[in-house]
C-alpha cells in the first residue's frame, strides 16, 4: 500500500480506538489487531505525531502500582474521523466505479 | 532476555538522541511489557512480542527530525563557565565556519543528487517539446504541399516521442530510487552523531 495512505489510515484507526473511552498503548493494539496489525514502534510513532497535531492528549494515571499512560481524543481528532468517513465516501464511489468497469469488460 | 536487558539494551542503541525522547521511550516500551505480563505472558513471551531492540532503534531513529538531534548536541550538558565562553567567542571565526562548511556539504551532497533527477525530468521534458513541435511542424509541410520534408519532421516527431516514454518510467524508477537513498544518506548523518557520543 500507499505509505502516505497507510499513514493516514493508521492514524484514523488509533483515533477510533480512544474514541469513546481514553485508552493505553497496549489496549489500542489488542483493539486494532482484529483489522490491521500494528507494531508497537509504529503506534508509538504515530501516539507522537497525534500528540503533536493536538488530536489527542496524554495523562499518566496510577495502575497495580506502576504509572501507565492515558490516550485522549480531542476535538480536532474526532474531526479527523469525520473528515475520513466523508473522504472515504467519495473513495468508495471511485471504487465502485472501477469495478463495475472491469466487470463489464470481462 | 529478561526487562532490564531489553530495556539496557534499548537505552544503548539509543543513546545519543535527546533526552526527553529516550525517556519517553523507554516508558513506552516498559509499559508495553507490563501490559503484557499483567495479561498473563512470562516476561521471555513479553519480549519476543515486541521484537528485536535493533528494528525499533531504528525507526525511532528515523522519525526524530536531524534538526532536533543537532540542537540537543549543540546545548550544553551543563553551565558553561567564564573562560569556556570567552574560548568559544575567541574560537569562533574557525568553529563557526567549520560548522557553515559542515551544513554546506551536506546541503551540496542533496543538492548534486537531486540535480540529476532535475535534468533527468529537464531532459523529458525537451523531448517532449522537440515531440510536438515534430509532429505540428511535420504537418504543417505536409498540409502546404511539401512532403519529403513533412513525412521526416512527422517522423522525427513519432520517434521522440516513444523515447520520452522510455524516458519517464526511467525518470520514475531514479526519483524514487532518489527518495530511499536520500532517507538513507540522512539516516546515516543522524547514526554518525549520536555514535560520536557513544566515543565520548
Amino acid at each position: 500500500m500507499d505509505i502516505q495512505l497507510k499513514r493516514g489510515l493508521l492514524d484514523v484507526c488509533v483515533l477510533t480506538a480512544i474514541k469513546n473511552e481514553d485508552s493505553y498503548g497496549y489496549k489500542i493494539i489488542k483493539d486494532i489487531k482484529p483489522y490491521i496489525e500494528m507494531s508497537e514502534s509504529t503506534l508509538y510513532t504515530i501516539l507522537k505525531r497525534l500528540e503533536f497535531a493536538e488530536m489527542l492528549t496524554v495523562r499518566t494515571s496510577e495502575h497495580g502500582g506502576r504509572l501507565r499512560k492515558y490516550y485522549h481524543i480531542t476535538d480536532a481528532g474526532l474531526k479527523r474521523i469525520e473528515d475520513f468517513k466523508n473522504e472515504w465516501r467519495e473513495v468508495m464511489s471511485i471504487y465502485q466505479f472501477v469495478i463495475k468497469e472491469e466487470e463489464q469488460n470481462e | 532476555m529478561n526487562k532490564e536487558e531489553f530495556i539496557s539494551d534499548l537505552q544503548q542503541k539509543l543513546s545519543g538522541i535527546p533526552e526527553k525522547i529516550l525517556r519517553d521511550t523507554i516508558c513506552f516500551y516498559e509499559e508495553m511489557i507490563e501490559d503484557r505480563m499483567e495479561e498473563g505472558l512470562s516476561e521471555e513471551e513479553a519480549i519476543r512480542d515486541i521484537g528485536n531492540t535493533e528494528e525499533i532503534a531504528t525507526q525511532i531513529l528515523a522519525d526524530i527530525p536531524l534538526l532536533h538531534i543537532v540542537k540537543d548536541k549543540i546545548k550544553p550538558k551543563r553551565k558553561l563557565q567564564g573562560w569556556e565562553i570567552a574560548l568559544l567567542v575567541i574560537g569562533s571565526p574557525l568553529w563557526i565556519s567549520l560548522l557553515v562548511a559542515v551544513f554546506a556539504m551536506v546541503i551540496s551532497i542533496y543538492a548534486v543528487i537531486w540535480s540529476v533527477i532535475v535534468s533527468l525530468w529537464a531532459a523529458f521534458a525537451s523531448l517532449i517539446a522537440c515531440a510536438v513541435c515534430g509532429i505540428g511542424i511535420g504537418a504543417g509541410f505536409i498540409f502546404i504541399g511539401n512532403g519529403l520534408a513533412g513525412a521526416f519532421l512527422l517522423g522525427a516527431g513519432l520517434i521522440l516521442a516513444g523515447l520520452s516514454i522510455f524516458l519517464f518510467y526511467g525518470c520514475k524508477a531514479a526519483t524514487n530510487g532518489t527518495a530511499v537513498l536520500t532517507k538513507k544518506i540522512a539516516l546515516g548523518i543522524k547514526s554518525c552523531f549520536i555514535k560520536k557520543e557513544k566515543g565520548q
